[in-house]
């Protein structure tokens, strides 16, 4: 009976007077040395060999290796095209409707003109639009039905008398209700047109009636100068948006799913008896798997990363050291809804299931496609109980403004809450569902 | 071949398993001897693997409890597993790691230290002539290899008890053979225990000192094959082996009602039928061409397992097997042992 008190220390005091079951012979020499640090060290000696075995599954795996980077490109690709971002459009549709009728001759003004061919020489610069002439408000009405048109310039009929006498000059832009990201656009490119011609109107007004020099015209017309500069140098683009938060979103995806599936799949085939049936913990094996999935998050994470910088145009500006942290601590907060979805689906297609509903809501609401201040404000509070959010933001910060970790500190601290939160409910789930 | 040594190594009390309302394993009692091999006999679905999943401490008793090699497998589970090897029926092996880093995977989560492990693995690896493909991975072995790794990794942790769920299960006859030579020599050679279920009644006849048949979750009887053959010819009855031309599908039932049967159980062409006492053939020739039923061969047969087990639950194994046609007709062949008493006609 020595042995047993060797074996478990409380059980000595009652062990001593005692056998606690009928055993006689003595026990095998091997159980005889689990002993308080020793067994750290087999919990962590086994936890490794698990990662190993999963890692060396998972490098052999050919099929897993292609997916590594042809799901990040994938998404990039998709994501990154399908979303209008501003320098993208171009060749809009859009008819031009000149109703202008200079002292009823029938003929247009000179002040109409000069903005009809504004318009037109602007956009021969840009080609933001395909301009097309039309006669009637009417028509151009039934052209944007049709679909033929999506938008129109009208400039009214009294267009140039009434600047002649003193009054504004009228425009109408109109637009499709039933493509309002297109319209917005459109609207957008024209106002910013018509208004550079009307300043230029001016000046030349100014200049004019005043005598002063253009530049001096100018400096009336227009008194403050604006300019838009980023903190750091670049253009603002949008995978330079798209990119960090996408590899938050590859690491969520296989801290997430990858650890359900690996467990469902090694119940499935009868391999995870093999391991339970072994003297290893229950929490070596989920640390083992859990090692696995955040290396292979990592990876992951870097091939984003590596196809956004040599695809997409992206530049890093804050430390590689960060990213690497930041990707880790991403990992760590999501791991434990991996664990939990683990202990309660019973099989692949059930944990499959449960992916697809907590996923979905966090791609679209995380402020990984777009930004969540773009939502509502009820939806904006749903994106910040997701710590997606947080993980995308942080490495946002970190990569397109080149954060340091003292500017990140309040999303590190959200996502190691959330870590440990979600850990304290799901370790013992996982114990408790590994011993059906 | 002399049963275990006295000592038990496996005693359960009236372990039970309830999934829901189905009752999977039914308040079993049963002993093993160490050194013994024990099998557990029964079709499918009868409660050998449930009996397994809860000795190997995978699975927890609703009922009941057991105690393997002295320690209960409820509260000292870490000490059964030290204990306790495992060949599950579906094999425990990953297909992308090559023979040598699976069983090193689990010597390493038995913490067997680095030397021993090595030198156990090459070991193992020689005596089921796997040498050669030690370093390949398993995903290019054919069944018969991977089931030599499966039976061998469960060695790898010197376990004194090993269960071994269907260990021949979809194995060519060499392969089958090759397994049950290994069964019996980890008995003879190093005193394993060994338990071992199966629903091939001459794979059970041939390896196991005891059996328990097991049928519908409860232990309904248990002995040597040899008593238990003996058993139900000592109280008289006798097994008639009817071979009939184009039976009816109720041909067995039409038998039962004869006076003087006790069972009766149909196979396609063939019929069993156990009768009281030796009398009783001349009533079942009777009624079986009272019947219009076109005899082709009967005769009286020394009981087998298969008796047995139609003795005691009134059914056959066969009736069963259809659920797995793979494992039935290959690689399981019939030991000449059994042959027909007296031959009629």
């Amino acid at each position: 009976m020595i042995a047993m008190t060797d074996e478990k220390g409380n059980e000595a005091i009652e062990g001593t007077v005692e056998a606690p079951t009928t055993k006689k012979v003595p026990p095998n020499p091997r159980a005889a040395r689990k002993a308080g640090p020793v067994n750290i060290r087999k919990t962590l000696s086994h936890s490794l060999w698990i990662a190993h075995k999963d890692l060396l599954e998972f490098s052999r795996n050919r099929v897993m290796l292609v997916m590594l980077f042809v799901f990040p490109l994938l998404m990039m690709v998709m994501t990154g095209y399908i979303f209008p971002s501003g320098n993208n459009v171009k060749d809009m549709p859009v008819a031009i409707v000149n109703l202008d009728n200079y002292n009823n001759t029938g003929h247009a003004g000179p002040e109409s003109l000069m903005v009809y061919s504004g318009v037109k020489m602007a956009n021969d610069h840009s080609h933001f639009f395909i301009l097309k002439n039309i006669s009637s408000e009417s028509d151009a009405k039934d052209e944007i039905k049709h679909g033929n048109e999506m938008g129109a310039l009208i400039i009214a009929s009294n267009f140039t008398n009434n600047i002649k006498t003193y009054g504004q000059g009228s425009v109408t832009v109109l637009y499709d209700q039933s493509n309002p990201t297109i319209s917005a656009e459109i609207t957008a490119i024209l106002d910013q047109i018509v208004t550079q011609i009307a300043t230029q109107r001016a000046v030349m007004a100014v200049n004019h009636t005043t005598g002063f020099s253009i530049n001096i015209s100018k400096a009336i017309v227009t008194p403050y100068t604006i300019q838009n500069k980023g903190t750091v140098p670049g253009n603002p683009s949008y995978f330079q948006f798209l990119a960090p938060g996408m590899m938050m979103m590859v690491v969520m995806m296989g801290a997430m799913s990858g650890l359900p599936r690996a467990i469902a799949y090694e119940k499935d085939t009868g391999t995870l008896d093999g391991v339970l049936v072994a003297p290893t913990s229950r929490f070596s094996i989920i640390l083992g798997k859990v090692i696995a999935q955040t290396v292979r998050a990592v990876i992951q994470g870097f091939v984003v990363l590596l196809l956004a910088v040599v695809l997409f145009g992206v530049t890093i500006h804050g430390s590689l050291l960060l990213v690497v942290i930041m990707l880790l601590i991403g990992t760590f907060s999501f791991i434990g809804l991996g664990i939990m979805i683990t202990s309660v689906a019973s099989d692949e297609s059930t944990a499959s299931t449960f992916m697809m509903v907590l996923q979905f809501p966090m791609l679209f609401l995380s402020g990984v496609l777009f930004p969540i201040q773009q939502m509502p404000w009820y939806m904006q509070a749903v994106a910040k109980v997701m710590p997606l959010t947080y993980a995308a933001q942080a490495m946002r910060k970190i990569i397109t403004l080149g954060a340091g970790i003292q500017d990140i500190m309040t999303e590190l601290v959200i996502l190691i809450v959330f870590g440990v939160v979600l850990m304290a409910i799901s370790i013992p789930l996982f114990k408790k569902a590994m011993t059906k | 071949m002399a049963a275990g040594s006295g000592e038990p190594m496996i005693q359960t009390f009236e372990i039970s398993k309830k999934f829901d309302d189905f009752t999977a394993v039914d308040k079993v009692s049963i002993h093993v001897d160490q050194g013994e091999i024990y099998g557990l006999l029964g079709p499918n679905g009868a409660g050998k693997s449930t009996l397994i999943r809860m000795l190997t401490t995978l699975s927890m008793p609703t009922g009941g409890t057991a105690t393997i090699d002295g320690y209960d497998i409820v509260k000292d589970s870490d000490q059964v597993r030290e204990v306790v090897g495992l060949v599950s029926e579906k094999m425990i092996m990953y297909d992308k790691l090559t023979a040598r880093e699976n069983l090193r995977l689990f010597g390493k989560l038995y913490s067997v230290p680095k030397a021993e492990l090595e030198a156990r693995l090459d070991e193992l690896l020689a005596i089921v002539n796997m040498t050669k493909w030690a370093d390949e991975r398993i995903e290019k072995f054919s069944t018969g290899m991977k089931q030599r790794i499966n039976v061998i990794r469960a060695l790898v942790s010197m376990p004194r008890l090993v269960f071994m769920d269907e260990p021949t299960l979809g194995l060519d006859p060499q392969s089958t053979a090759e397994i049950r030579d290994l069964i019996r020599k980890l008995r003879d050679e190093q005193g394993i225990t060994i338990v071992l279920t199966t629903h091939i009644m001459n794979e059970a006849d041939l390896l196991c000192d005891r059996i328990g048949v097991i049928d519908r979750g409860k232990i309904v009887a248990q002995d040597s094959p040899m008593k238990l053959k003996a058993g139900i010819v000592e109280k008289g009855s006798t097994v008639v082996n009817l071979d009939l031309e184009h039976p009816p599908i109720d041909a067995g039932e039409r038998l039962k009602a004869i006076e003087g049967v006790l069972s009766a159980a149909q196979t396609e062409n063939n019929v069993k039928v156990i009768i009281q006492n030796e009398d009783g053939f001349q009533q079942v020739l009777e009624g079986a061409i009272k019947n219009g039923f076109k005899i082709r061969n009967a005769s009286v047969a020394l009981p087998t397992l298969e008796d047995v087990f139609l003795h005691y639950t009134g059914r056959s194994m066969d009736d069963k097997l259809v659920e797995k046609p793979s494992s039935a007709g290959r690689g399981h062949h019939g030991p000449p042992g059994m042959r027909p008493r007296g031959r009629i006609r």
